[in-house]
């Protein structure tokens, strides 16, 4: 069974045994508007909990992807490189951005479940 | 000092507007269909865009108005015909440009919109040029809708007879709901359009009978996005004190009749700028990636050396890729220069390209 949690910086991250797929919330999506560029981390490259892991743009700004847990990269989602707007259309979850070989499990610990978050996004939008 | 509201306020929201402050006013970024939905209805039907925070200056006078305010702007305006437009300039003495607007000549005088940011100090400058001589009035009374868009002549067409046999920068006075509205064919978007001066009271009657006729409202986001495409300037980023009409290859702008003898404002600057070249130039800049490169963004040459700045840049929709302009040493500006623009520390391979990205489909008129 997978377990999805959800960060202070709207990614969201499924765990299925030590490989965690992360992406961003629909609620971020709504808040960025129409995405129209992605950039991902390197396959191979180690990321670590709270730093940048890639970047999506909007026809306004650009924001940085932050990774919720450190591992190393296995995977990124080519798709949505190639047309960022899947984005807007699916964030949760087939709009995934990319896969983690995850370093230390209790880092989920201190991320949200899917109902906190719910209430987090609808207070950070106030 | 509180945020002022436009006349549309009310509909924006109907429409689900996101607000942004902007010149000290709340003005809608986007509805809820978006960015690019937006754009591109525009380009493909009709978009409205509020811009009643954009100021309307009515300067009223005759022969001698004419002759003053040619002692400011580059243009022959002995020879502007009524109702008949210019895209312009307020340069101070070094020829820096401190706003562009469009005059239009009325029967009473002149009608100058000008940037919603810059729209009181040009009014404290022209005041003072013009020695306080003349009545002046910035309308508050008055809104401001753009309706652009290939649609848009026959909806609004549809709402205010007439509007149709109006040329390309040129406007007149018609009537809506038996108020005086005076309407210009032209815009920021590279579309066929018209902006329509109409009392605060009746700006919400309008818009919603246009959005009856098939127009949807389109937020600045968009208008940023078709601008940008359509190669055209925006004050306090591509355009500033510190650039001058030639630098910003606007000179296109500048009455021939004028050039020869000068006696406008920054006059010899601008002069010895079209005899000698200038030293640095504005251009199209165009990505080869998807990679955006947004204003400040430094451009190098082949040689990693740095020759310019980003001043604008955004995704395309209609485009479908990112576009860019800015200013660059004058010997990089030649179409097809390989340049390099440096993103997030890296540095991504672009091409100097001709304006604009998308092209103009306006109505031409015969002069």
């Amino acid at each position: 069974m997978s377990e999805v949690k959800y960060s202070k910086e709207h990614e969201w991250i499924k765990l299925e045994g030590d490989v965690a797929t992360i992406g961003i919330t629909k609620h971020a999506t709504e808040m960025l508007g129409d995405i129209v560029f992605a950039e991902l981390p390197e396959k191979g490259s180690s990321v670590e909990k709270d730093g940048t892991a890639g970047v999506v743009e909007s026809t306004k700004a650009a924001s940085d992807v932050y990774t919720p847990v450190s591992g190393e990269v296995l995977d990124t989602n080519q798709e949505i490189v190639d047309d960022p707007s899947k984005i807007n259309q699916d964030p949760e979850y087939n709009a995934w951005f990319f896969k983690l070989k995850i370093k230390d499990k209790s880092e989920m610990d201190s991320l949200m479940n899917k109902e906190d978050y719910d209430k987090f996004a609808k207070e950070s939008n106030s | 000092m509180e945020t002022k509201k436009t006349s549309l306020y009310q509909l924006h929201q109907d429409c689900n507007a996101k607000f942004v402050e902007f010149a000290g006013y709340q003005m809608p970024i986007q509805y809820s269909e978006g960015i690019v939905e937006e754009h591109k209805f525009t380009r493909n039907h009709s978009g409205i865009f509020d811009v009643s925070h954009m100021g309307q200056l009515f300067i009223y006078g005759g022969d001698e108005l004419i002759k003053d305010l040619e002692k400011i702007f580059p243009l022959d305006l002995k020879n502007l015909k009524l109702n008949h437009s210019k895209y312009s300039f307020l340069m101070d003495k070094d020829a820096g440009i401190q706003d562009d607007l469009i005059i239009t000549k009325i029967n009473e005088g002149f009608l100058i919109i000008l940037n919603a940011a810059c729209k009181n100090n040009d009014f404290k400058i022209l005041k003072e040029l013009l020695n306080e001589k003349y009545k002046m009035v910035l309308d508050e009374n008055r809104s401001l809708i753009a309706i652009q868009g290939p649609k848009s002549s026959q909806i609004l067409n549809d709402v205010i007879d007439g509007v149709n046999d109006l040329n390309f920068m040129s406007g007149n006075w018609f009537l809506f709901d038996n108020q005086k509205v005076y309407i210009t064919r032209s815009g920021y978007t590279g579309e066929d359009g018209f902006e329509i001066s109409i009392l605060n009271n009746f700006a919400d009657k309008l818009t919603r009978e246009l959005i009856d006729k098939g127009s949807k409202l389109v937020g600045l986001g968009a208008r940023d996005t078709l601008r940008l495409e359509a190669g055209l300037c925006l004050y306090g980023h591509d355009l500033d004190k510190d650039k001058t009409p030639v630098e910003a290859n606007l000179k296109w702008a500048i009455s021939k009749e004028r050039i020869s003898k000068g006696g406008f404002m920054g006059s010899d600057i601008i002069i010895k700028q079209l005899n000698n070249g200038v030293t640095k130039i504005r251009v199209g800049i165009k990505p080869e990636g998807r990679v955006i490169a947004r204003e400040k963004t430094k451009i190098f040459n082949q040689s990693d050396v740095h020759i310019g700045e980003i001043t604008s840049g955004t995704f395309g929709p209609s485009v479908n890729g990112p576009v860019a302009m800015g200013y660059v040493e004058n010997k990089f500006s030649e179409k097809n220069t390989k340049v390099f623009l440096e993103v997030r520390g890296k540095k991504h391979a672009a091409s100097v390209c001709s304006l604009p990205f998308y092209k103009k489909s306006y109505v031409k008129g015969s002069n």
